[in-house]
């Protein structure tokens, strides 16, 4: 197995001194920090937090929100996502899963290849070879490989969730937003899709926001602990929690609030 | 506490009877309206039906002409249902783009405050009343028609298309903005998150998630403009002929009724035929809800 210590760290996301408000609604204050290639970053911290706030600034869903405001720079790759890129180019790069699944109402099949069809791919053989290379990667093939023409809304609720992620792998990402994505499943959905996860890293950066604390000490590389919209402390997931530097820190993955 | 023997069964305690008393009020309430349906069905039958003693149903149905109070009276129905026909067609090919357009701004475009000035606009012009909107028609519609077209009359179908296509689109604007305001906003940003512009996740989802909804707007609007009466008598013109153009005066079904039902002398075949043709009308307008209906309930 490969350890995030053995990789070579590269910064694939770069968060420069980002405030985010809704008008007077303060969310995120001043967060610096950095997302390395091909890990998973677990973003924890109480309800308000600004964890969602700050998926939602990553794909710019928040631009479709007329209050919102932001001061500081996102880039990708070193490049500033919200002056140089264009939004569908950008929303391709950085995919996003929901915290509640949500299938479009169409066929499993067309659910996939909606997105490679918004980016211009319409050849059935080439569409075919997309959606089955998509559920696999989400380890949903083998349960619906039998049944593509079928409504996605008739899966089970942890089926459609890794549907969502196969939606979103099919336009090749580079970096996929998990916001909260287990917490509408039971553990087995939930095991099932933490599996996925630990798959997808080896081929895309991953940012998980999660209520669950065990879920980010089980699945990510790294966490980050937001509180009142401020980073408190990012780290090796293993030192956040057995030895984190910050009080709040470990008030808070110890169950003392939130 | 019931004594043991008491004859009031379990079922009759006074909970319950409260209970049975308020279910029956709703289930009268419920089947009264069915009731008023199938009443109004009968007597336009009872009386409409009298007319097929003297005259064919096809003849009525397939006649060229309507002279109802010449000797020997002709009730050839079909110059007033296609007069109707083609009114109404004009009016949803008016209607349904404007109206859907409409919707679609209002829902998904708009910016909120203008949404909310739109959509109480929309509602404002639903509750004029069609005298009214006719009476505007024929004096600014019809000479507008007459100059446009340099035609010797303005009352014409085309006229009357215009006008109904205006009094349907607030019926198709507002049910349609319910139904596209009613889509999960996860079907808007799951399509946004994986590269949609604003148009195509309006387009290649939201229209097809509203599908049903906007479906059974379009019905309604067409219900509604089938149905209309003052306006179209007062600026269509009113000439029973089968009209071959939309620039051609014409008579509704509905205009036909209002007008010649003073004059009618009842229990003559000239009152049946007039209650004829409101049996086509609710048959068209039935089948139009019915539409609606299945449209709108309709499984995804």
């Amino acid at each position: 197995m490969v350890t995030p210590e053995m990789k070579i760290c590269r910064p694939k996301v770069t968060v420069k001194d980002l405030s985010v408000s809704y008008g007077r609604l303060e969310s995120l204050r001043h967060v610096s920090f950095e997302v390395n290639e091909f890990e998973i970053l677990g973003v924890i911290g109480p309800a308000a937090s600004g964890k969602t706030s700050l998926l939602r600034t990553f794909n710019r869903l928040n631009d479709e929100n007329p209050a919102f405001q932001k001061t500081g720079k996102i880039l990708l790759d070193g490049v500033d996502i919200y002056e140089k890129m264009d939004l569908p180019t950008l929303r391709k790069k950085i995919g996003m899963i929901f915290a509640l699944p949500a299938p479009l109402p169409l066929s499993i099949f067309d659910n996939i290849a909606y997105g490679p069809r918004l980016h211009n791919v319409w050849k059935t053989s080439e569409l075919e070879a997309i959606v089955e290379k998509s559920l696999r990667a989400a380890f949903l093939w083998e349960e619906v490989k039998d049944r593509l023409k079928t409504p996605a809304m008739k899966l089970s609720g942890g089926q459609q969730q890794r549907l969502c992620i196969a939606r979103s792998l099919a336009v090749e990402p580079e970096v996929i937003l998990f916001d909260e994505p287990c917490s509408g499943l039971d553990p087995i959905a939930t095991a099932h899709v933490e599996e996925a996860m630990q798959e997808l890293k080896a081929k895309y950066t991953i940012i998980l926001v999660t209520n669950n604390t065990k879920q980010a000490a089980r699945v990510s590389d790294r966490t980050a602990f937001f509180l009142m919209g401020e980073l408190v402390e990012i780290d090796r997931t293993q030192k956040i929690f057995t030895v984190p530097q910050d009080k709040r820190t470990e008030d808070y993955i110890s169950g003392r609030f939130g | 506490m019931d004594f043991v023997g008491l004859p009031v069964p379990y079922t009759m305690k006074p909970r319950r009877i409260s209970e049975f008393l308020i279910e029956s009020a709703i289930f009268l309430a419920g089947t009264i309206s069915i009731l008023f349906v199938v009443l109004i069905f009968i007597f336009l039958a009872k009386e409409g039906f009298a007319l097929f003693r003297t005259v064919s149903l096809w003849d009525f149905l397939a006649g060229k002409d309507w002279y109802p109070i010449s000797y020997p009276p002709r009730f050839g129905a079909l110059p007033l249902i296609l007069g109707s026909v083609w009114v109404t067609l004009g009016a949803i090919l008016i209607s349904v783009p404007i109206g859907v357009a409409c919707a679609v701004y209002i829902a998904e475009v708009a910016p909120h405050w203008l949404r909310e000035i739109l959509k109480a606009s929309v509602e404002f012009l639903a509750a004029i009343p069609s005298i009214v909107l006719g009476f505007i028609g024929l004096v600014t519609l019809v000479p507008l028609v007459q100059s446009l077209f340099n035609i010797s009359t303005g009352l014409t179908a085309l006229a009357g298309s215009l006008m109904l296509g205006f009094m349907a689109m607030p019926t198709i604007v507002s049910i349609m903005e319910d139904a596209l305001t009613a889509v999960p906003r996860s079907y808007r940003e799951g399509a946004l998150a994986l590269g949609a512009t604003h148009w195509q996740a309006i387009w290649r989802v939201v229209m097809p998630a509203a599908s049903s909804g906007v479906i059974a707007a379009v019905m309604l609007g067409i219900g509604r403009v089938i149905g209309e009466t003052m306006a179209v008598m007062m600026i269509t013109g009113n000439a029973a002929r089968i009209p071959t153009t939309l620039l051609q005066p014409v008579r509704t079904m509905t205009a036909t009724i209002a007008a010649e039902m003073g004059e009618a002398v009842q229990g003559s075949p000239h009152y049946a035929s007039l209650f004829a043709i409101g049996i086509v009308l609710f048959v068209i307008t039935f089948i139009i809800n019915l539409t609606a209906d299945f449209f709108l309930h309709r499984e995804k």
